[in-house]
């Protein structure tokens, strides 16, 4: 019985509860908020102390009876990939409560009730990935939407309303197909066993015997649900409106923490659940993988709306991490579980400097800004790093983990990999156009030229009312970077931790893989 | 005469198990009573006294019912010369319609959300007269409606334990004759409320005239009109199918009608709508268990044997019911007419776990009922409070902006919709969950993935309200929010807190209903 889980799972609850409280005192409940998402991340990096990559599969366990009639338990535990998100969600929260500080809030709203959801948040977020009775996953995949939809519809862009009913709906419905094969599952479980339970270690067991045909149904509700958050194309309509309508912290929350529901549910529940279905249904999935890169890349390319446009970066980038979970390969795997954590890092910094351009110019479009490193040099320098680590610099985070997949993907699947690799190009080709037309040139568009008082005026940075990066923003964006560089050069301390995880599910699925034993 | 006598002696009475049927005896002994007060006391006194009268019968009832069950055989017993079996989910029910009865009163009970109470001073004043808008702004009500309440539960008591169709048809028309005029009895929008009472009253009667041909027809096949009778016969061959089939389908359309399960739903919105908010409660809740109770032992006892013959139909009469209040739901305006549709895509979740004809099916179907009303009671009790100075405020567009007015009540009513919708940690998903297993079990996989596609298109009209509550500016002459009065406030607080506690840790109320299955 560890207490460790239980307790990452409950601080953040706490914290919410107490800062609804302080709806009245802004400050003092940002100050509280910010306290319990920092002695959050103390614990995770305990938990991450505690974790022996070598132990057993899960680690950290606890599990208490809850509903004995159908067999269900309150169990926590945690594999390597679950470790490395939960150390993720700690790391992002503190983040984006500091990102969010200054934030304009729509009118009557109070940063009480937001820092109070962002913290709920957190809670079901821990609980999706640390939750190993697959009754209790559900529980927390379904609750997590509460908060988020209130974040949205609250605290959102002009077209929240419609945004925040777009995101839940296709959540919910992706939920309750989930729902049927859950009870599927159970039910196979029960007639197997003789008494019903829910619990994923044991549940491995029965239901890869099950024939074909029943995996393929019960693959199939848990599929779709995962697809719908990830989200694979053509499933994936639902987070560009999200995205964009989002409060910047809860879009990096969003795309860096709520969408790899859908991935890590690939890991932990379709493929060893049902490993023949998840063989026999690989290629249809890669299809999905490979349009999702290719066809958010592109559309990346076409946005005018920067928030929509980190939006189609992601599609693109879930793209590869289903190419690097359905490729069957261990180094694939890794690569897929690091580029879960990478893309978390960059795409969440990404987010971040566009809000921090959005404060300045008060427009999400690009054509409002131009020329803006001129005034705003530290931004434009901290924007370009997070555009260079999103397209896969070498020497940044999100190379290695792309790499890995392109790699480690080519020996199973050569021609789904040859065209994914189109989008790293792509990818250079979106950031490098978007930072080029907001950043570079002379000072232009109506967001800035208002701001800085005229035409003229731009040319004298030491009038310009654009002010740069202040110290909390820098504040913010230094670990992020730090982070890109040093799991850039230096990842192995991550990869030691997902590797063993990533064989594991391997051999559950029952592949075979030729480099695994060579070590990365 | 001496002859007359003498066959009197031969005649011998029926053994009564007077502990067992107490609960019965109480409520319809003091149902008596309560019209006697009505009679004799002076006006100044009744309200107060038939508000004590009625709790405290309902408290003496629960407490013989804790008597009996305490005392009982542990499958309970059959009295009253067979016609009424006292058992394991009788008990149950009862319980659960003693306290929905208890959360009713309270709201029946209540004159300070609406001066004077929610009735009229006097039903036969016509509508529209002069005499109507004077006694508008009198506070007088009409007490008549605590016996008729009683009555109602009585009857309802009766027609889950009836073992024959006769007496069950006598307890349908016991329970059904009382609501018919409550329906009637709104102080506002008389005219409204009289129509639904005319609506109410002719289709009943309809449907009434449908069970007891359906008795009759059943009583040619099978020479008895008891269930266990009908059971027995069903397993011969040497009878008449026409008769079975066409005696089972009357029956079922007259039960299907009371349950408002679509296609026979026809009356559930304009009643609804048009009765005073409590009795909508009342009927809501206690009609719905009531109604599933009876078809529950109907099905279960009489027709067990016989269910590969009407399967296929009652398939599609829950699909049906399922797709028109999903799909009819989305298009409502007015919020009492929301949650009729809503109801009536419960009774197809309901009828669902009522035709897997398992045991998990019977306890899932039972708790679900459990869930459901006291979701709906708090429910109702949540739409009395919203008012303008035409009384309620049902119109959704009043609804905009409600969670700035009155947070408390947005959030208790967000609760109750998201548990209406069927989310975790509420008692509503549990109750899904259980039933969809119990089907599934049973093997109709195709009828769950239906409930869940419609439990998915319901989420949108329970969504919508919360978007309207929560993430609209309040129109400028919306509706107030009533202080409740104490009584109100326990009815809501009591339907809250127990669909939070059914979510949250419901076994022992599963364990409960699980419990044992029908005698006869």
């Amino acid at each position: 019985m560890s207490w460790t889980l239980i307790a990452l799972l409950l601080l953040p609850l706490a914290g919410s509860l107490v800062v609804a409280f302080l709806r009245g005192n802004d400050r003092t409940a940002k100050l509280v908020a910010l306290a319990f998402a920092l002695a959050e991340l103390v614990i995770a990096v305990l938990a991450w102390v505690a974790y022996d990559p070598a132990g057993d599969r899960l680690q950290l366990t606890s599990s208490v009876e809850w509903i004995p009639a159908f067999g269900i338990h309150l169990s926590f535990g945690v594999d390597g990939i679950a470790l490395v998100m939960i150390a993720l969600i700690a790391f992002l929260v503190p983040v984006v409560i500091g990102g969010s500080w200054a934030d304009k809030l729509p009118e009557g709203r109070s940063a009480g009730g937001f820092f109070a959801l962002l913290l709920a948040m957190e809670t079901g977020m821990v609980g999706v990935f640390a939750a190993t009775d697959v009754f209790v996953f559900y529980v927390f995949f379904e609750a997590v939407l509460v908060p988020m939809y209130f974040l949205i519809g609250r605290f959102g862009g002009p077209n929240r309303q419609y945004a925040a009913m777009k995101f839940f709906l296709y959540s919910l419905l992706g939920g309750l197909v989930m729902l049927a094969s859950v009870i599927g599952v159970y039910v196979a479980a029960r007639d197997k066993l003789g008494s019903g339970t829910f619990d994923w270690a044991t549940l491995v067991t029965v239901t890869k015997d099950l024939p074909l045909s029943t995996q393929i149904w019960l693959f199939l509700g848990f599929f779709i649900a995962f697809a719908i958050k990830a989200p694979l194309v053509p499933l994936h309509t639902w987070l560009p409106d999200a995205g964009a309508e989002a409060p910047v912290g809860a879009g990096v929350l969003l795309v860096g923490i709520l969408d790899k529901i859908g991935t890590f549910g690939f890991l932990r529940y379709c493929l060893p659940l049902f490993p023949l279905a998840s063989q026999e249904l690989a290629p249809l999935v890669l299809v999905l993988a490979v349009a999702g890169v290719l066809y958010g890349s592109l559309l990346a390319v076409g946005q005018t709306d920067m928030k929509r446009f980190v939006a189609y970066t992601s599609i693109a980038h879930f793209g590869f991490i289903a190419l690097g979970i359905f490729a069957f390969s261990s180094q694939a795997g890794a690569g897929a579980v690091l580029y879960m954590v990478n893309h978390g890092i960059s795409t969440g910094m990404l987010f971040l400097v566009v809000g921090m351009v959005m404060a300045r110019g008060g427009s999400r479009l690009i054509q409002d800004y131009g020329g803006m490193a001129k005034l705003t040099p530290v931004l434009g320098g901290l924007f370009f790093v997070a555009g260079l680590s999103s397209l896969a610099l070498p020497g940044t985070n999100s190379f290695v983990s792309e790499f890995l997949v392109l790699i480690g993907s080519f020996p199973n699947q050569p021609v789904f990999t040859v065209l994914a690799a189109i989008g790293m190009v792509l990818a250079a080709l979106y950031i490098l156009w978007l930072y080029q037309r907001v950043f570079q040139g002379p000072v232009r568009g109506t967001a800035l030229v208002d701001a800085v008082g005229g035409p003229g005026a731009a040319l004298d940075p030491e009038r310009a009312s654009v002010p740069d990066l202040n110290k909390r923003e820098l504040a913010v964006l230094a670990p992020l970077v730090a982070l890109i560089l040093v799991l850039g050069f230096y990842p192995q301390p991550v990869l030691d931790v997902i590797t063993p995880s990533v064989g594991a599910t391997l051999s559950e699925v029952g592949v075979t893989d030729p480099v695994a034993q060579e070590g990365k | 005469m001496t002859d007359l006598l003498a066959q009197a002696q031969r005649l011998t009475a029926p053994e009564i198990d007077y502990l067992a049927v107490a609960p019965i005896l109480v409520v319809l002994g003091a149902a008596c009573l309560s019209v006697l007060v009505e009679a004799f006391l002076p006006k100044a006194q009744r309200w107060s006294t038939q508000v004590v009268l009625t709790l405290l019968t309902l408290a003496a009832a629960g407490a013989s019912l804790i008597a009996y069950a305490n005392d009982a055989l542990p499958q309970g017993k059959v009295t009253l010369a067979g016609t009424v079996a006292v058992d394991k989910p009788v008990i149950f029910l009862w319980a659960t319609l003693l306290v929905l009865g208890f959360g009713s009163v309270l709201l029946i009970a209540d004159r300070s959300v609406e001066p004077g109470g929610a009735f009229v001073a006097e039903a036969s004043v016509l509508p529209g007269t002069k005499q109507d808008r004077a006694q508008a702004n009198r506070f007088g009500m009409q007490t008549e409606v605590f016996p008729l309440t009683l009555f109602a539960l009585g009857g309802m008591m009766v027609f889950v334990a009836a073992n024959d169709l006769l007496t069950m048809f006598i307890a349908l028309e016991v329970l059904s004759l009382p609501l018919y005029l409550m329906c009637g009895l709104a102080r506002r929008r008389r005219l409204l409320s009289q129509e639904a009472a005319v609506k109410y009253f002719l289709l009943g009667a309809f449907a009434s005239a449908f069970f007891l041909y359906g008795v009759a027809l059943l009583y040619g096949y099978a020479g008895s009109v008891k269930l266990a009778d009908i059971a027995a016969a069903t397993s011969g061959t040497d009878r008449s199918d026409t008769l079975l089939y066409a005696g089972f389908g009357l029956l079922v359309v007259g039960l299907l009608f009371k349950a408002s399960v679509g296609p026979f739903h026809a009356w559930t919105p304009d009643v609804y709508q048009g009765s005073p908010t409590p009795v909508t409660a009342f009927m809501a809740a206690c009609t719905k268990v009531a109604a599933f109770g009876g078809i529950l032992r109907v099905l279960f006892v009489a027709f067990e044997r016989s269910s590969w013959e009407w399967n296929g139909v009652l398939w599609a009469v829950a699909i049906a019911s399922m797709v028109i209040g999903a799909v009819l739901g989305l298009t409502q305006t007015d919020v009492k007419r929301m949650i009729a549709y809503s109801s009536v895509a419960h009774a197809g979740f309901l009828l669902v776990g009522s035709i897997s004809l398992s045991q998990e099916g019977l306890s899932g179907t039972m708790f679900y009922l459990m869930a459901y009303g006291f979701t709906t009671i708090a429910a109702f009790g949540v739409v009395s409070l919203v008012r303008n100075a035409d009384g309620e405020a049902t119109h959704l567009s009043q609804w905009a902006g409600l969670a700035k007015r009155s947070p408390v009540t947005a959030a208790v009513f967000t609760f109750l919709l998201l548990a209406l919708a069927g989310i975790p940690l509420t008692s509503g998903f549990i109750g899904k969950f259980v039933v969809f297993a119990a089907a599934l079990e049973s093997g109709m996989a195709p009828l769950v993935v239906v409930a869940l596609v419609a439990s998915a298109v319901a989420a949108f009209f329970y969504l919508r309200v919360i978007v309207l509550m929560y993430f609209s500016e309040p129109a400028a002459d919306g509706p107030t929010v009533s202080v409740p009065g104490a009584m109100t406030t326990i009815a809501i607080t009591m339907g809250a807190a127990i669909t939070l506690v059914l979510g949250v840790w419901p076994s022992f109320a599963l364990d409960w209903a699980g419990a044992g299955g029908f005698i006869f």
